[in-house]
This record gives structure tokens, sequence and C-alpha cells, in this order.
């Protein structure tokens, strides 16, 4: 019964979208509901990814430790965005801090669970790993115009 | 309209200062009855003993008795100008170049994207869209700047994003520990607004790379690429379309620009260093 609920809400997630019925019922076998307050991180860089994340609502910031410059925000996550794909890659570690600005809602999607059905199920596997390719695609395309640096090279 | 080669000398009532490099001004045109110019349209700003340099008008196009510029200090001219007080007198000619499709937004959905100083010539457009807000349907802003420091109007977009019938997204490239808005890119904010992609108007302003890259996502979203409009910079000089300074392919940007639809711009853009 949770299961089913957890997929009904799942199923509206932009992540999902591209999910059939059944794969999105698939997945949330592995997911659960987590809250953050504000400032609580969702997780810490060096970390073992145990979950994935979606955003329903909050904002989080992804940030990296600079020694002596303390902790700089490199991007904001909001509702409807994902956080994880190190969960499908070795040596499923954190690469980054990501931190709750606000209390946020996200469903938690187990690592080991996710990993267990990508295996178990190729069609599956690869139709999350397709959402999670576009996600990080768009990340990478944002991160390039980011390091473009265009307001401080802007000449008007 | 200001005889269009001759400057017209045009007193500052007050000035304030938006950034640590940017700053507005209000010209008194009460005394010539009123400046009326369309949202997007810029004038040619003289500053006596130094030079002439494009600025768009960043004002209120419903108040004709205060002319506004907002103007990011980066050379001589735009240094000069900075350095001018309350009662100084500057040159104006203008308005010139094309509007933005305000009217054409109507009964549309309407996307203001704003990259930097690109919000000062969307301003008048959006103090037009909410003085006739009834005519327009969904109403999104997403403004984009370097840091928190940076950040433009910072009162009147608190005042804008409180409205209910406005969606305005605010990023920062580089957000400080303070800062508890967003971070990223200003195109990322794009696919959360709640609006029609196929029924709506974008209008575009900030650095030409920016302009490029939402244009690209906006279209991906499922805008008509016909709906799409950038505000496109190049040096000017004559501001009417006889010195050939600011040509971009067969067009020059200051009759035919400085506002056009990507369909015209799709083959300029991609052509490098014209
Ligand atoms: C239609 C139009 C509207 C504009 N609106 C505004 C505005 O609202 N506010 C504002 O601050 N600026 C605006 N600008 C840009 C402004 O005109 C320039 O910053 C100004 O001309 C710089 O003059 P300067 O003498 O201070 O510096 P310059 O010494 O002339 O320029 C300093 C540096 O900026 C570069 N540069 C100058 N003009 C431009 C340009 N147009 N595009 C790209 N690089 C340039 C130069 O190559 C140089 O590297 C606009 C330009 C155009 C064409
Ligand atoms: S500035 Fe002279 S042609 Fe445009």
């Amino acid at each position: 019964m949770e299961v089913e609920s957890l997929a009904r809400s799942l199923a509206e997630q932009p992540f999902c979208k591209a999910l059939t019925q059944s794969q999105v019922e698939f997945l949330a076998g592995c997911a659960k509901n987590a809250r953050f307050d504000a400032g609580e991180y969702l997780v810490r860089e060096g970390s073992a990814s145990e979950s994935m994340f979606l955003i329903r609502s909050g904002t989080v910031a992804l940030e990296n430790y600079l020694p002596g410059r303390g902790s700089l925000k490199i991007d904001t996550l909001v509702p409807g965005d994902v956080l994880g794909w190190s969960v499908l890659l070795p040596p499923f570690r954190w690469h980054l801090d990501a931190r709750a600005l606000e209390p946020t809602l996200a469903f938690a999607l187990d690592a080991n669970c996710v990993r267990g059905k990508v295996q178990a199920d190729h069609g599956f596997g690869y139709a999350l790993t397709l959402r999670l390719l576009a996600a990080a695609d768009e990340r990478l395309t944002q991160a390039r115009l980011q390091q473009l640096d265009v307001y401080k090279a802007e000449l008007r | 309209m200001t005889d269009a080669l001759f400057p017209e000398p045009m007193a500052i009532l007050r000035i304030r200062n938006e950034t640590a490099d940017t700053f507005s001004f209000d010209l008194d045109a009460r005394p010539r009855g009123g400046f009326r110019f369309a949202p997007g349209q810029f004038n040619m700003l003289y500053a006596f003993g130094f030079g002439e340099v494009p600025i768009s008008i960043s004002g209120d196009p419903l108040r004709p008795g205060v002319l506004t510029h907002t103007v990011r200090a980066v050379g001589p001219v735009t240094r000069a100008l900075q350095g001018l007080k309350k009662g100084d007198v500057i040159g104006v000619r203008g308005p010139f170049g094309t509007p933005w499709p305000v009217d054409e937004a109507q009964g549309k959905d309407v996307l203001l994207v704003a990259g930097g100083i690109g919000l000062a010539p969307l301003r008048p457009t959006i103090y037009s869209v909410l003085s006739r807000r009834k005519v327009f349907g969904r109403v999104c802003i997403a403004y984009g700047a370097r840091t928190p420091g940076d950040l433009l109007y910072t009162k009147e977009i608190a005042r804008w994003r409180g409205r209910m019938d406005v969606q305005l997204e605010v990023t920062v490239d580089r957000g400080d520990p303070e800062w508890r808005g967003q971070t990223g890119v200003v195109t990322k904010l794009l696919r959360h607004f709640d609006f029609t992609p196929h029924d709506s108007v974008a209008m575009l302003c900030g650095p030409e790379v920016m302009m490029r890259f939402a244009s690209r996502e906006l279209e991906g979203l499922g805008m008509p690429a016909p709906r799409i409009y950038l505000s496109m910079e190049r040096n000017m000089k004559c501001g009417v379309g006889s010195c050939g300074h600011c040509q971009l392919g067969p067009t020059f940007i200051c009759k035919d620009g400085p506002v056009y639809p990507l369909t015209q711009l799709v083959r300029l853009m991609s052509v490098r260093e014209l």
C-alpha cells in the first residue's frame, strides 16, 4: 500500500516522466520519504553514496570545500531535480557536499536497492541510466556556461 | 525624439548606485514635455569632453517626465558618466532602435530572461507588462548575475517576486556563504517555470553566450524560434544607420536592432567574429 502511494507521487517527478508505470513501481520499491532541516546535510563529500535523491520541495546547495576559503556554493537543486548519479558509479562515493538551504522534502532511493534492480532488469537499468545521463548532460552544459564567467567577460 | 544627430542637453535629477560598478540616473525630461520611448530602445548619451555611448533606457515608459538609464562603468565614457553629479548636464540623442515585442505578447505567456546588466533594457518591459497585467498570460522572469553583490534593482525584484501573478527566479553564478537563493546559470531556471512554451513570447538580454544557451534551452522546451527575441550589441557611433560601426551581418544594430527575433539571428550568431 505504502509502495503504491509512493509510486503515485514518484510518477509525478520530472525525473520519472520518461519511465513506464511499471518501471516507476519497480523504482518505488527502493524509495522512502526523507526530510531535511535548513542547514542539514543530505550528503557529505567522500562519504559512501547510500541514497540517490529526487527533490520534492525546498532548495539544496551543492558545495565544494576549499581549504582556506570554506564551502563554495556551486549549484542549487530545486524541486524536480535529481542528486546522485554516483550511486551507479564506482567507487560509490560523493564528490561534493549537499546541504538543505531551507526545510526540504525528497525521495531517498536506496543505492544498494537501485543497483540491484538495475542489474536484475536491464530494460529498467537502461531507462534509469538514460534519465541520469540526461541530468548529467544538463548539469555539464550548465557547468560549462558557468565556467565561462560570462558576466565578468561582459563588456557592456 | 531629439534631433537624430545633435545631442540635446538634459540635467541629472537623481543618481543611485546599484552595485560597485553600476549606477542609475534620472534625467529631467519635464522641461521638454517628457521623453517618450518604447521598451528596448536606447539613447546615445554624450559625456561632454569624453564621448558618446549607446545606453538602453531602463525607466518606466509611463513616467515620461524622468528619463532613466542604468550604466555599468567599463571604460572612459561610462566612467565619465559615473563621475557626474546631480545637476550636471549630459547630451542625449534618441530614442533609437527596435523595441521589445510587448504588443505581440498580449494574450500570451511572457518570459523575460536577463543576465547581468541585461536586466536594465528589460525593466521598461516589466513596467509595461505589469501596468497592464491582465492582458498577458503568465509572466515569468529569470534573472542571473555573477555574484549576489552584482544584482541590480534588489528592492524592486523583491516587490515583483512578492506578487502572486509573477513568477520570478534569481540565480547567481557564484554564491557567497550568506546567499540563500539559487546558484547556477540563468538557463537552468527556465524549465521550472509554469508556462506554455508554444504560446509564449520570450525576450532575452545579456551576454551573447548566455542568450545563445538560453534560446537553445527555450527551443528545447518547445518555444517556436520566431517568438524568441534577443537584444544585440556592438560598438556604435552614429546611431542612425549611416556609419556602419554597428554592423551585424547584413544589418545595422542601431536601426534594424537592437531587438531581433531569433530566426533572424540564428545564422548570424553561429558565424564567429561577426
Ligand atoms: C544598443 C546598446 C545598448 C546598450 N545598453 C547599455 C546599458 O543599458 N547599460 C550599459 O552599461 N551599457 C550598455 N551598452 C554598452 C555600452 O554602450 C558600452 O559599455 C559603452 O559603449 C562603453 O564605452 P566606454 O567608453 O565606457 O568604454 P570603451 O573603452 O568603449 O569600452 C570598454 C570595453 O568595452 C568594450 N565595448 C564597448 N562597447 C561595447 C559593446 N557595445 N559591446 C561589447 N563590448 C563593448 C570595448 O571593446 C572595451 O573593451 C549598450 C550598448 C548597445 C549597443
Ligand atoms: S552606429 Fe552607425 S550605423 Fe549603426
